[in-house]
């Protein structure tokens, strides 16, 4: 009897307690679970926005000369004055790293670029129209990818010459291979929706499938992938750029700068320790970003 | 199992003959004159010479269609001929022969150390039940892979040379010169072994297997040994084909930076002088080793795993 009596109770009580303990997430609950919210990639975003500002409006972060130095003040440590020391000309070495991330980052995008719009060129031939088209296109890449990038690009540098341009096409080139596989892959996945099935049932022309219906659905891991790469591609330039193949001397590049110190390392170890620590915190927040990227295009 | 390794062989001599093809395009055809490049590299800053060129062109074959010369130098680079250092009169194979102790020297012990290191952490990882740990462990590999190579190596010199004194700087003197450039193109290397061993073992932790033989009463360190990490080693090995290229490539950057002979000091001289021929030889030379480390981890893969050998339709 017992059970009885207080069965009606238990069914009662959930019609006022739910109101309660399970409020509806908020706005505040919602921003919470951004991830700009995690402090990993709240900095990252924060160090891409500084990098940003320093290669759009260099003049707005540093007041120093980056070519003129004085010779009075050389190979001083890094202090108020001069946040990353001097280098060995007195040049104040911080200006110099502002104002050579122009440069550097107008070349890792450039091979991103290219990369990326002949690499998705490729895939996007390769997957719609299959075939021996597909074979020919896909072995080209297997190629590609059996060389070593660095590799690749120093031939496409040797046959071009050297010089900042020159530098990121040799990257560019070298990248083309990976966007190449993605695409195609993406657009295999696309070519068998019932969207595009329809459209080509309708008569479209297959150019028109392509640009109206393939590309604009494939085109989200695309991106993802640039992100991804986008550190791949920086560290690529800046290697280049330390082997001397990016831009000539009094011109400061990230890469370059790095090996401007490498004959002071014993007695100025900011010379080359602050500009590299500039370029890692580039590529770190850039995959960090990159990989919360991927993670939502996943979900 | 005859069958799986000829076509693997076939395709590996396929892709090196793609690649000789790839590098002949860059290096000859693109629009450059490769003529006046081999001139500017011999003679810096001299004034060309129209009989010069004549004369070189013809012992160059430039003077022919691109097709025929294609042809000429595959078929020496068949024979083991890839042609003659503008610079330096040396013929590149040889010049290639000597550089190569130094950097197999190099990068197979780099190789080591990034298996060991990488094996570690996501061995350390995957057992430890501590999430902080775990986290701690799993926050090294993208820091690694974020730092460019001539970086480390100078932070390296800095640290292990310059501060403390206890590896030469620069040079090919013994053992302990080698310490620091393999330690460079370690890390890198071992962030990424970590990062994907460290994925397969998660997955392999959450194996049907792995729960039987942890109700058979095995302790966790012999189930992360035996079980864990044999199963988990299997996808890693695919990327060890790829590790290697990469570690050729990174060596270009190494020997520059700790001034070491070897395979990189030469492209990266040849680059700085424009010496088609030889960064032609590094570049062929570069996807050899690549297809060769292809090849063995292809036919490795059966001996490991003989799920592979029993269905040759994959392959």
């Amino acid at each position: 009897m017992t059970l009885v009596s207080q069965a009606p109770a238990a069914v009662a009580a959930p019609s006022v307690v739910p109101v309660r303990t399970f409020p509806v997430p908020g706005r505040r609950a919602r921003l919470a679970r951004h991830p700009l919210a995690r402090p990993g990639v709240l900095a990252s975003f924060a160090v891409v926005l500084v990098i940003l500002g320093w290669a759009l409006v260099p003049e707005l972060f540093t007041a120093a000369d980056p070519l003129v130095g004085v010779p009075a003040d050389k190979l001083s440590p890094p202090s108020a004055e001069h946040w990353f020391g001097t280098d060995n000309l007195g040049r104040d070495l911080y200006a110099r790293t502002v104002h050579g991330t122009g440069l550097s980052l107008q070349a890792a995008l450039l091979a991103l670029g290219l990369g990326l719009v002949a690499g998705a060129v490729m895939g996007l031939v390769a997957g719609y129209f299959g075939g021996v088209v597909d074979s020919v296109l896909m072995r080209t890449t297997d190629v590609l990818l059996a060389i070593p990038g660095l590799l690749l690009s120093l031939a496409v540098v040797t046959a071009l010459g050297f010089g900042t341009l020159k530098v990121a096409i040799a990257v560019g080139v070298a990248e083309v291979a990976t966007f190449a596989r993605v695409m195609r892959a993406e657009v295999l996945r696309v070519r068998t929706t019932t969207y595009v099935e329809a459209a080509v049932l309708a008569g479209a022309r297959r150019s028109a499938v392509l640009a109206r219906h393939v590309l604009p659905n494939a085109a989200a891991p695309i991106l993802v992938l640039a992100t991804v790469q986008l550190g791949v591609i920086v560290l690529a330039v800046s290697s280049l750029s330390f082997l001397g193949f990016g831009a000539v001397p009094p011109t400061p590049e990230w890469g370059s700068l790095v090996a401007e110190g490498r004959n002071y390392l014993s007695v100025a170890w900011w010379f080359t320790t602050l500009p590299g620590l500039v370029i890692a915190a580039l590529v770190l927040a850039a995959n960090r970003l990159g990989r919360v990227l991927e993670g939502r295009a996943h979900r | 199992m005859t069958g799986y390794v000829l076509r693997r062989l076939g395709a590996a001599v396929l892709v090196l003959w793609a690649a000789f093809t790839v590098s002949f395009a860059v290096l000859y055809l693109l629009p450059s004159d490769p003529v006046s490049i081999i001139l500017d590299a011999a003679n810096p800053g001299g004034t060309v010479d129209p009989e010069q060129v004549a004369e070189l062109s013809a012992r160059y074959g430039f003077d022919r269609p691109p097709l025929e010369q294609y042809l000429v130098m595959l078929g020496r680079a068949v024979t083991g001929d890839l042609g003659v250092s503008v610079t330096s009169g040396a013929p590149v194979s040889e010049l290639l022969a000597d550089a190569f102790p130094q950097t197999l020297a190099l990068t197979s012990f780099a190789l080591g150390l990034a298996l060991l290191f990488g094996g570690a952490i996501a061995a350390a990882s995957s057992w430890s039940r501590s999430t902080r740990l775990r986290g701690a462990l799993l926050s090294l590999p993208p820091l690694g892979v974020s730092m460019p190579t001539f970086w480390i190596g100078l932070l390296l010199l800095q640290a292990f040379s310059f501060r403390l004194p206890i590896f030469p700087a620069v040079g090919n003197q013994g053992f302990p010169s080698l310490v620091l450039p393999a330690l460079t193109l370690a890390i890198p290397l071992s962030a990424v072994i970590a990062q994907v061993l460290a994925r397969s073992m998660r997955t392999a932790w959450d194996a049907p297997y792995v729960e039987t033989a942890l109700a058979k009463g095995a302790s966790r360190g012999r189930v992360q040994w035996r079980h864990v990490t044999r199963n988990a080693a299997l996808p890693a090995l695919t990327l060890l084909g790829i590790a290697v290229g990469n570690l050729l490539a990174g060596a270009v950057v190494v020997e520059t930076v700790f001034s070491r002979a070897g395979f990189g000091g030469l492209v990266e001289k040849a680059v700085r002088t424009q010496d088609i021929p030889v960064v032609q030889g590094v570049v062929v030379v570069g996807a050899l080793v690549f297809v060769v480390v292809n090849l063995v981890v292809d036919l490795a893969y059966p001996a490991l795993d003989p799920r592979i050998a029993r269905t040759p339709a994959t392959a």
